[in-house]
């Protein structure tokens, strides 16, 4: 018998739109769970932890993150500030922007993200600082303990 | 004359360029991805630098006066707390944190007041080289109690006393 050679090869096709389907819901939820305000977290700060903390609700309207070293040098934006007595033309510039967005000073968040090993005195000189300006409203940020 | 029906042509789309960017933004997210630990708030309203006369005009009706004691290194040596009634002393041991809850949920507890956890204020007075991880375990310990997984909250109102110039 005689076998033909002449069988029309078929080009094999998949069904891509499901692996499409859930590779878009990948992306979309890598995207929501991105954090781009990385700037405002200094990873070298190890938090200390609590279980009693209360998660914030929302982003205030008016926020000033001030990263605080061991060694009491402040970051802030991503910048390294060797000295809390030198914090002062910064926080006037903060209260100066928040005024400017229509935020009055005592409305201003100081979110306050201190080493766990940061000496108290410390940080109680920065927030003498902030209240030099007339900010009254701070946050103590710690990591959030989950049982 | 006969008219030839025109068959309609398949109309495929080249999805190789487009499969080969989304794959590339997967890869992309996938590795900048991190998981980091959520972050909470303690909230402490301080109006003003606290001076002696407007300590006496801002006095609330409870105040409690919490002073924590640093030994070598920075570490939680005691606790001493004043209420204008008695004037108690918590450490050293690995307790006091619990001591102190355990007081503060006596004094609002003997107080009769439901309201009383609003209208009390603890004010810290705190050793400067203590640790602030010893700080905050104070804070949690009068701001509220875990028993049986429900929080019970306590004080609500905490200012500091300030020492940011002793050294």
């Amino acid at each position: 018998m005689k076998l033909s050679k002449t069988k029309s090869s078929k080009v094999l096709e998949g069904d891509l739109t499901p692996m499409i389907d859930m590779t878009f819901q990948l992306i979309a939820f890598f995207m929501l769970l991105i954090n781009f305000s990385e700037v405002d977290r200094a990873e070298e700060i190890t938090l200390p932890v609590s279980e009693l903390a209360i998660p914030p609700e929302g982003r205030p309207d008016y926020q000033v993150i001030l990263n605080l070293e061991p060694g009491g040098n402040v970051i802030f934006e991503g910048q390294r500030i060797p000295q809390i007595d030198v914090m002062g033309p910064i926080l006037k510039q903060e209260v100066r922007n928040a005024d400017r967005e229509d935020v009055d000073t005592g409305e201003i968040a100081v979110i306050i993200r201190s080493h766990e090993d940061t000496p108290t005195g410390l940080v109680q000189k920065l927030i003498a600082k902030c209240q030099d300006e007339e900010m009254e409203n701070f946050v103590l940020r710690v990591n959030e303990k989950i049982n | 004359m006969k008219l030839e029906r025109e068959e309609p042509e398949e109309i495929q789309l080249n999805m190789t360029a487009m499969i080969d960017i989304v794959f590339q933004l997967l890869i992309f997210f996938i590795m900048t991805f991190k998981v980091v630990a959520q972050e909470a708030d303690f909230n402490i309203k301080m109006p003003m630098a606290s001076g002696p006369a407007t300590d006496i005009l801002d006095e609330p009706p409870e105040l409690i006066r919490v002073s924590l004691r640093s030994g070598p290194e920075g570490v939680i040596n005691s606790i001493q707390v004043d209420d204008e009634i008695e004037t108690l002393t918590f450490g050293p041991d690995p307790n006091l944190y619990t001591d102190l809850t355990n007081y503060i949920e006596q004094k609002l507890a003997g107080d009769g007041d439901p309201e009383s956890a609003s209208e009390t204020e603890v004010e810290f007075d705190i050793d400067y080289g203590l640790k602030y991880g010893y700080t905050v375990r104070a804070i949690e310990a009068v701001s509220g109690k875990v028993s049986g997984g429900k929080v019970k909250k306590l004080i609500e109102k905490i200012k500091f006393k300030n020492n940011s110039n002793e050294q």
